[in-house]
């Protein structure tokens, strides 16, 4: 900082205006990278958004290939790293993993069930320089939790959350919310506060991959939601500055859409344990041309692959999205709930109540209050694992 | 823990001024004496030649103005102080600028204000 004096421009923590050009700068530099490491795991969430085509996904990315995808992620201008799955500790290789990744200079941050984290392990973690760890919880209490979970695990995950918060790592407690848990969301606050954690992310299931085949028995009713709500509320004002509360909203019941992922391909992407790369980790279930690290490079398919340019920026928009002000807020919501709900990934998406198609949600929604039982309908776990050798 | 959520990285923060800092733990006065939360990371990214200010799903893209404010807040020196380092680098320091910029960083818990110091 050897600079002579000059004018002192305002402090700011805004960036410049992306570089326009050619179709390489056209493509803002990606901010963070989901990494699922595998989709193997040890519960059997019915919300699960992993792909119901697990069995795609056996075959995984050696050390050797993620640490290469890690280094062009880096060199793309990826910060942040999320290491997800699937259970990420099932991949034996992951304290390497970390230290390459952190060696790059990224944010790394675990998304874990917490199942495998042994003292052991999340000791051999701090050391590689892992930043942050985030645990999910399905409830307040074992015997929900567990069930939701389709294993016993809930105590094993308190123990963990103690053994994050002793090696001095800021931890995150994320319970996905849906019909069935969702009234304890003041005691998962409770629980959140005793384990001192430093965030909560409420977080309502988005209806994906096990989430969306469940559907009609997550989705809360409309009276749960606004108790929920108001728990939320009152927690925000007696713990702030001590727990910063993330709530999530089912979108079904908003009236706009979701910013799904910032839009397509213009802050972030995801690698499956397969190596294809994805503007968001459902566009799998999207009839798009495929993109694989196997076979191309992460700038390549970041910049010009025919899958990321498919719905970059607002070109590609429909009516009533093409003329709406909030073109570049929502970005037209989420390509894989439009494909999903009308079967056209170009349409808007049906949870704006400006869509044409917007009907589909409304009586999804309608059924969802129409049952009265919190235990109304059928869930279908996830399989426990999604590799055939691992039992 | 696979489940999709609307990501939230890339927040920025943002110049609005909002009333911050009216509870104790966010007060930021000339006499606070800011530091990075501990679960923040500043450094310096070669690729969009800025420092970014990295935490758990948080990326804020700083100037060089407010990376030299928070390469100094080491939980020692007061926002006074700051201000005092900073006029040795550069002709022209705002105090209410520099006060802002860290009460809304200290909104957002990027940065604490420390209240046990060692004072020798």
């Amino acid at each position: 900082m050897s600079s002579p004096a000059r004018r002192h421009p305002p402090p700011s923590t805004e960036a410049p205006p992306a570089s326009r050009g050619d179709a390489l700068r056209a493509a803002a530099q990606p901010v963070g990278l989901l990494a699922e490491l595998t989709y193997r795991c040890p519960l059997s969430c019915p919300y699960c958004s992993n792909p119901v085509t697990l069995g795609d996904y056996h075959d995984e990315l050696t050390t050797a290939q993620w640490q290469r995808v890690l280094a062009e992620a880096q060199e793309l201008g990826v910060l942040q790293l999320h290491l997800s799955g699937g259970e990420p500790l099932l991949r034996r290789d992951l304290v390497e993993l970390v230290a390459g990744a952190r060696e790059l200079g990224f944010y790394t941050n675990l998304i874990t069930s917490a199942l495998g984290l042994s003292r052991r392990r999340a000791e051999q973690l701090r050391a590689a320089g892992l930043d942050h760890v985030q645990i999910s919880i399905q409830a307040d209490e074992p015997a929900l939790s567990d069930r939701i979970a389709g294993t016993p695990s809930f105590q094993r995950k308190i123990e963990a959350a103690h053994i994050v918060k002793e090696l001095g790592w800021p931890l995150t407690v994320n319970v996905v919310l849906h019909r069935r848990n969702i009234d304890r969301v003041a005691a998962v606050l409770d629980l959140a506060e005793e384990l001192a954690a430093d965030f909560i992310e409420l977080a309502n299931t988005q209806y994906y991959g096990w989430a969306w085949r469940n559907h009609g028995a997550l989705l809360p009713n409309r009276t749960q939601l606004e108790r929920a709500e108001a728990v939320v509320r009152a927690a925000r004002e007696r713990l702030k500055g001590r727990m910063e509360i993330v709530y999530v909203l089912p979108d079904y019941y908003s009236r706009y859409p979701k910013p799904c992922m910032g839009g397509w391909g213009k802050q972030q992407l995801t690698v499956t344990p397969n190596g294809d790369v994805l503007p968001c980790p459902a566009a799998h279930s999207l009839p798009l041309p495929r993109a694989s690290v196997r076979e191309d490079s992460l700038a390549w398919i970041w910049a010009l692959s025919p899958l990321f340019q498919r719905f970059r920026g607002t070109d590609w928009m429909p009516e009533p999205c093409r003329s709406c002000e909030r073109r570049e807020i929502d970005f037209g919501g989420c390509r894989c709930q439009a494909f999903q709900l009308t079967g056209d990934a170009a349409r808007t998406d049906p949870v704006c109540h400006l869509s044409p198609d917007h009907d589909i949600v409304a009586e999804k929604v309608r059924a969802a209050n129409e049952r009265t039982g919190i235990r109304d309908g059928v869930l279908t776990p996830r399989p426990h694992r999604g590799h055939p050798s691992s039992g | 823990m696979p489940s999709i959520k609307p990501i939230r990285t890339e927040k920025r923060v943002r110049t609005e001024k909002r009333a911050v800092g009216e509870r104790g733990s966010t007060a930021m006065t000339s006499s606070s004496r800011p530091k990075l939360a501990s679960h923040m990371r500043m450094r310096f990214d070669p690729v969009r030649q800025q420092h970014v200010l990295l935490g758990p799903e948080s990326v804020v893209v700083l100037n060089q103005t407010g990376a030299d404010i928070l390469a100094v807040c080491d939980g020692r020196r007061t926002v006074a102080d700051i201000v005092a380092a900073l006029r040795g680098r550069y002709d022209r320091v705002i105090d209410e600028d520099v006060r802002l910029f860290l009460a809304r960083l200290a909104a957002k818990r990027c940065v604490e204000i420390c209240v046990e110091i060692d004072d020798e």
